[in-house]
């Protein structure tokens, strides 16, 4: 008898086309759609009828849409800020914390500062919160800059801290008068964000803000002189000592202003959506924020499409609550196309080779 | 029971529920592997662990079905960083956003119903009678007791055998190893999936021994925890107990202190054991003075044979 015997060989791939990295990580959504579907079958629901639910009511009806605009700009900041820390390297995982953080600040700001309303306050308002998110990244960031302390790990943990601050502000000093609900009065309407009516939308200037600000954060990125030694930082530390660039200066300024876009996430939150601060405001979305980052392949412009699809998804989840379906499945169908993606881009790389050779077996 | 034995019969309690975890991602990383998902598999073990023991009534079968699960989540993870040599940081990541949300996607239903049964406390005969220590030490559930075993064990395996030598070569130079015939993939699979097994067991721990309910977010940190007291130990067993009891020490002196003194407000007491964790991790890792570092030479690093 005869046969054949394969073996199976990877080549790693000289060029990796644009049209490719797109085809096979669409696959794997797909893919990854597919296993949560069969988690959700398994879990006694229907899946192509939960999937047509969220996938109708929160992306096709304007309702949804623009629920999905005005509520992106949080998602939108913190990723560009996670995405701008993993750029060089650096793993934020404390966006969640800066977030919190951030919005204190703000508060701060709204219960003991002055009394400006409108587009100054609005700024000045920003302007808080940005510097609560560094202020808090910074923690971290100079610890990793002085004696390369993992970074990771000390935002992560800084997330609980500022979390319990958070708890604490909203159950003790700042609660709401009179009610028993853990949140702060409402901020004066003079520093709301602004919305547009546009083609009979309303839209908070935010989906706008988000737009603007990854445009600027990708021009910072490839023309100026800032972006480029982040660029070379981030391939090779040696290089760029040797080229007399202050790398510890680098990782504190990146980290920071990393916190601080969360921190202009919890901003966008409190002036354009909830107006109020809420115990565990941030809700999880400085943790999606990692999933963005890395799904965008860090590219800011890609950042805002890819916060749009998760914040659509999210929201999606109040329709099929009505079903009996958790909330958290948003959360694992974003998990789980990241793992997806992870092993996708191995097949962008390389090649497989399966070749057939004719042996004679016994 | 006395308020000071109580005290820190409950830090051995604390303790092991981020010892499990963090004797896992030591051998993890002393193969040169980087397991940032803790916090997931850990949530994905306690609600494993509560399903199975309401559906079954058998807390053995509980950890069964925990210890299935968490090598499931090691098998993908192996899968991902040892065979498609992705990038480690990132696969964690994924693994941790997955693993909480799926466990809290199934776990809704049962979410905050106690559940009747438990590792309870067992009192050891002689040992268990012995004024303090026994109180302390020897009146404790039996996921303690084989924590016990497993910690002198793991110092053992990791620092006196042959096996831990080449544990040991896996973090420091796989490609030595390569040469002398050992198949490097075949180990790292093993011992991430080791690592994620007791992982799961250290979630099943909290929500089965320390409390008998299933939580949202249950584990609140313990994952992270045990994975900054891995670095804080230089990747050593014994010296990971010290710093998981001095962490159980601080978060259940909060939790006691609570009583006493009221007028601080409990989120102090619940932000202490982060606090603590982050400067002691700040102090032991820094590299102040070009202090050595333990951390095995190639963590993080995938092995690639054609890159030798």
């Amino acid at each position: 008898m005869r046969g054949l015997k394969y073996r199976i060989r990877f080549e790693k791939r000289e060029k990796i086309s644009t049209l490719r990295v797109l085809l096979v990580t669409l696959l794997c959504v797909a893919l990854a759609l597919v296993f949560c579907g069969i988690i959700i079958a398994a879990t006694g629901f229907e899946p192509l009828k939960v999937y047509r639910e969220m996938f109708l009511k929160s992306f096709l009806s304007q309702k949804g849409f623009q629920k999905m605009l005005t509520a992106s700009l949080p998602l939108i900041f913190c990723s560009l800020g996670v995405a701008l820390a993993f750029r060089m390297n650096l793993n934020n995982i404390g966006a969640e914390g800066q977030y919190a953080i951030g919005v204190i600040a703000g508060g701060a700001f709204v219960f003991y500062g002055p009394h400006i309303e409108g587009f100054p306050g609005i700024l000045l308002l920003a302007l808080c919160c940005f510097l609560g998110g560094a202020l808090w990244a910074s923690i971290a960031a100079i610890p990793k800059a002085l004696w390369n302390v993992n970074e990771s790990i000390t935002t992560l943990l800084m997330n609980y801290i500022a979390l319990e601050i958070l708890t604490y502000l909203c159950l003790g000093p700042w609660k709401m008068s009179g009610q028993n609900v853990a949140q702060t009065e409402r901020i004066p309407e003079g520093l709301d964000l602004p919305e547009l009516h546009v083609f009979g939308f309303d839209i908070s200037v935010g989906i706008i803000i988000g737009i603007i600000a990854a445009v600027i954060i990708y021009i910072v990125y490839k023309h100026t002189t800032g972006g480029y030694e982040l660029n070379v930082i981030s391939h090779s530390t040696k290089s760029a000592e040797y080229a007399g660039m202050n790398i510890k200066r680098n990782v504190i300024l990146v980290l920071a202003v990393s916190g601080g876009l969360a921190g202009l996430g919890g901003f966008a939150q409190y002036s354009g959506v909830t107006h109020r601060i809420m115990e565990g405001m941030p809700n999880g979305v400085g943790y999606t924020a990692i999933v963005v980052a890395y799904l965008s392949r860090l590219n800011p412009l890609v950042v805002v499409i890819v916060s749009l699809l998760f914040v659509g998804l999210q929201n999606s989840t109040v329709y099929v609550q009505i079903m009996g379906v958790s909330v958290r499945i948003a959360s694992m169908m974003q998990g789980a196309i990241m793992l997806f993606v992870i092993a996708g881009e191995f097949f962008q790389r390389y090649r497989i080779i399966v070749t057939g050779k004719e042996v004679a077996a016994e | 029971m006395s308020l000071i034995t109580a005290l820190l019969a409950g830090a051995i309690m604390y303790a092991v529920s981020v010892l499990y975890a963090g004797i896992g991602e030591t051998f993890t990383e002393r193969a040169g592997i980087m397991n940032l998902g803790i916090e997931g598999i850990m949530l994905m073990g306690a609600v494993t662990g509560c399903l199975t023991a309401l559906k079954t009534q058998s807390l053995a079968l509980s950890m069964l079905a925990v210890m299935l699960v968490g090598a499931v989540f090691g098998l993908v993870f192996a899968f991902l960083t040892v065979t498609l040599q992705s990038d480690q940081t990132v696969c964690g990541m994924a693994i941790l956003v997955f693993g909480s949300a799926l466990s809290g996607y199934l776990g809704k239903n049962i979410a905050s119903t106690p559940i009747n049964l438990k590792f309870q406390a067992v009192k050891i005969p002689l040992l268990g009678d012995i004024p303090f220590i026994g109180e302390i030490f020897f009146n404790q559930n039996i996921l303690v007791y084989i924590m016990y075993i497993i910690l002198p064990l793991s110092v053992f395996y990791i620092y006196k055998t042959r096996w831990g030598l080449k544990l040991r070569a896996l973090g420091e130079n796989p490609a030595v190893l390569d040469a002398a015939g050992e198949n490097v993939f075949a180990m790292r699979y093993a011992y991430i999936i080791f690592g994620t097994v007791m992982m799961a067991i250290s979630g099943a721990f909290v929500s089965l021994a320390h409390t008998n309910v299933w939580q949202d977010e249950m584990t609140a940190g313990k994952g992270w925890i045990a994975f900054a007291l891995v670095a804080f130990a230089a990747w050593n067993p014994a010296k990971l107990a010290l710093g998981a009891l001095l962490f159980g020490f601080i978060s259940n002196l909060g939790s006691n202190l609570q009583i006493y003194l009221p007028q601080i407000p409990s989120e102090i007491y619940a932000m202490m054991p982060y606090l603590v964790t982050i400067i002691v991790f700040i102090v032991s890792t820094g590299s102040f003075r070009n202090k050595r570092t333990d951390q095995p030479a190639m963590l993080a690093k995938p092995y690639n044979r054609e890159d030798r």
